[in-house]
């Protein structure tokens, strides 16, 4: 059944004197970028179909400062975290989830110094504990069964936090063929964008990082390469189409291919 | 006698020189700023226990990660036999313990000897492996000559050291009073025919060689890269323990922001008596770094796994974290030499970011902590990176043109990208999906 979402805000609930389970904290990139905004409406269609009463910041939310504090400028970033830091402690949030790694690290870790005490989950966990606690199923068989999977490790989900395993258990739950490349996990090569690199020109080298990750993409024979940071995706994306495989290996984050698997979303 | 007398200024000689050049360079290393590593003491015993004496990151990479192990454990426990060569010297005995463990003695000895032997292989290995094995992190840039010729040093020395242990006992093994060891007895058919006197002499040669090697090597520690077998302890110690993705929030900066976001400030306001002038922020040199920046520029030893998996070196950026490093511990000591020359800093025109390590290479890094992560003493790379982020940002205003239009469009509109604030919401117009529940 076609069904329209209303996503609520922050305020729209507040104003209803109503306080949501969960803030969904969407990020620059998923609330601008065309192609993160599809992950964004993923996850908000999943959150919707498991019944978790979540909320959004709308326009109220910023950017977290990561790409200013990576970039150098101290300054900016405490700007844009004492602004969140205000409006989320005016709406009394107790628990985010977001599906930027970027976004992730910087409120569960950087966050709390200045005032911001939140639980903080990047979208692979909640995901991973809907699945292990019944909530999502993945239906008639799953589109995804036995097709091989490889998944690309976000730095600041990976090193930076440790988390290796959620996102790997919800590729599993989809009964998709998991294949590993050749650097993954602890070892798991970058895609490029962190440090603030996505806004900005590489400097001067012989290859794009990108590009330099296709090679374990293309080694790993995987028909699908699961992301789940938004400037992965992007420069997965644009690797694939520098090596021109576009129309045989495809790049979801972990929230389309869930959504897919079970028909929420084509 | 005059053989205690000897021994007794060249050892005394060997540790006070040693100490004092320790003393030097923990001078240096607190140059940095101040920053606490001091808390939950019993996870930074555990990460020591772990890392630094059980190796945990060297194995890594097997092959590399073995042979290491064989010469750490070797040298370790060889050197409790340095404990013995010690108290003979001074007191004019010769192998004092003897008596004492009586048949234990034997057996321990001859564990040592397989260890020597043990380390004789992986120098020889190692050798092979940076002089002849085309292994790219060995022929970086930044390796050019003397570091080069510092890690084949160590290799040479180490040999020359363990084989005067060896060939010290071989000579024993042909003396009918005092009988060799498991792996000396194998090698006593070299000084076959030998009189009692020359084997004596080689003896006792070999006996001071080993020792004067020990104090000698001790002394060139300081100067060279092979000073991680000391540094890897604190090193690991004072390791961050937070999540590798946390940067640290600047102190300075949260009064500025509070001053700032504080409607009732008066921003003319003269600041008040005795208030500290604001520092630099971010770092231009050495001494504006953390303190524990310069630890860890001093425990690197150059091994180049960080290098070897930086995104950036590996796709032929200049970028290189153990160049970072290296520039680092090599500033550091140029200023600890100019205090020791002028009693204290006199400027010199120079500084760390510009004179060793350029804006090109700090703007490469993506900050994605694999070098962190390869790094089998714990140093953090990383965070010298972004300190110098911070100088140029901050200071210089020097960051690339595309940086400060980010800047911008995220003070203007919340967001890296120049899209306006009043969209952000816009994913969610017509979010159309296939519900399986029957409410919207």
């Amino acid at each position: 059944m076609s069904t329209t979402l209303k996503i609520d805000t922050m305020a729209e609930l507040a104003a209803r004197g109503e306080a949501p389970e969960i803030l969904f904290w969407v990020g620059c990139a998923g609330s601008f970028d065309d192609r993160a905004r599809r992950i964004t409406r993923a996850f908000a269609a999943i959150l919707h179909e498991v019944g978790i009463k979540f909320a959004v910041l709308g326009t109220e939310e910023s950017c977290t400062g990561d790409p200013a504090k990576r970039a150098g400028n101290e300054f900016l970033f405490q700007m844009q975290a004492m602004q969140n830091i205000q409006v989320m402690n005016m709406y009394e949030v107790k628990k985010i989830v977001t599906a930027c790694p970027h976004c992730f690290n910087t409120l569960k870790n950087e966050y709390p110094d200045l005032g911001g005490n939140y639980e903080v989950l990047h979208h692979a966990t909640l995901l991973q504990q809907l699945i292990n606690e019944g909530r999502i199923k993945v239906q008639g068989g799953g589109t995804f069964k036995g097709k091989r999977i490889t998944f690309h490790d976000s730095c600041y989900l990976g090193r930076a936090n440790g988390i290796y395993e959620a996102p790997r258990a919800v590729l599993e739950a989809l009964d998709a063929d998991l294949v590993e490349m050749k650097r993954s996990k602890a070892n798991g090569l970058c895609c490029g964008a962190g440090g603030a690199q996505m806004f900005k020109e590489a400097e001067k080298g012989n290859k794009e990082v990108n590009i330099e990750r296709m090679d374990d993409v293309l080694e790993s024979k995987a028909e699908v390469v699961a992301a789940a940071c938004p400037f992965c995706m992007t420069m997965l994306t644009d690797g694939i189409k520098n090596k021109e495989k576009e129309s045989s290996i495809h790049v979801y984050d972990l929230a389309e291919l869930v959504a897919k698997a079970n028909g929420l979303i084509d | 006698m005059i053989q205690s007398l000897v021994f007794i200024v060249l050892l005394a000689a060997g540790a006070g020189l040693f100490a004092r050049q320790v003393v030097r360079i923990r001078r240096n290393i607190f140059l940095g700023r101040p920053l606490d590593r001091t808390d939950r003491p019993a996870d930074r015993w555990k990460t020591m226990a772990r890392v630094a004496l059980g190796q945990s990151k060297m194995v890594s990479r097997p092959v590399a990660g073995f042979f290491h192990i064989l010469i750490y454990v070797g040298f370790v426990l060889i050197n409790i036999e340095v404990l013995e060569i010690v108290i003979d010297g001074i007191f004019g005995t010769h192998r004092i313990f003897k008596p004492l463990l009586g048949d234990f003695y034997n057996v321990v000895i001859g564990f040592f000897e397989v260890l020597g032997v043990g380390v004789l292989l992986a120098c020889v290995v190692f050798l092979w492996r940076r002089n002849v094995q085309p292994l790219a992190r060995f022929k970086s840039p930044e390796m050019t000559g003397w570091p080069t010729l510092d890690a084949n040093l160590i290799l040479i020395i180490e040999i020359v050291l363990m084989s005067a242990l060896l060939l010290m006992n071989a000579a024993e093994a042909n003396m009918p009073d005092k009988g060799g060891y498991l792996v000396s007895n194998m090698l006593a058919p070299i000084f076959a025919g030998v009189s009692p006197e020359g084997l004596h002499l080689i003896e006792r040669v070999c006996w001071w060689l080993h020792i004067v090697g020990i104090l000698a090597f001790l002394n060139y520690l300081p100067y060279s890269k092979h000073f991680h077998i000391i540094m890897a302890f604190p090193n690991t110690w004072y390791a961050q323990l937070e999540p590798a993705g946390q940067l640290s929030n600047m102190e300075s900066v949260k009064k500025e922001v509070a001053l700032m976001m504080d409607p009732n400030a008066n921003p003319y306001a003269a600041p008040a008596d005795g208030a500290e002038a604001p520092g630099r922020f971010g770092a231009k040199d050495v001494q504006d770094l953390p303190w524990k920046s310069l630890l860890d520029a001093y425990s690197c030893t150059e091994c180049g796994r960080c290098t070897s998996v930086c995104p950036a070196n590996t796709t032929g950026k200049l970028l290189s974290p153990r160049k970072i490093m290296m520039d680092t511990r090599d500033r550091l000591a140029e200023v600890g030499a100019n205090i020791d020359k002028n009693g204290s800093f006199v400027d010199d025109g120079k500084s760390l970011l510009g004179d060793y390590i350029t804006a090109e290479e700090i703007q490469a890094c993506t900050t994605c902590n694999a070098c962190v992560e390869a790094c089998p003493v714990l140093i953090n790379p990383v965070s010298i990176i972004t300190e110098l982020r911070r100088y140029q940002a901050m200071e210089a205003s020097q960051v690339p043109s595309e940086w400060g239009l980010m800047f911008g469009n995220i003070e203007n509109n919340g967001a890296p990208w120049q899209f306006p604030a009043a969209d952000r919401f816009a994913w969610a117009d017509n979010l159309t999906v296939n519900s399986k529940k029957n409410e919207a």
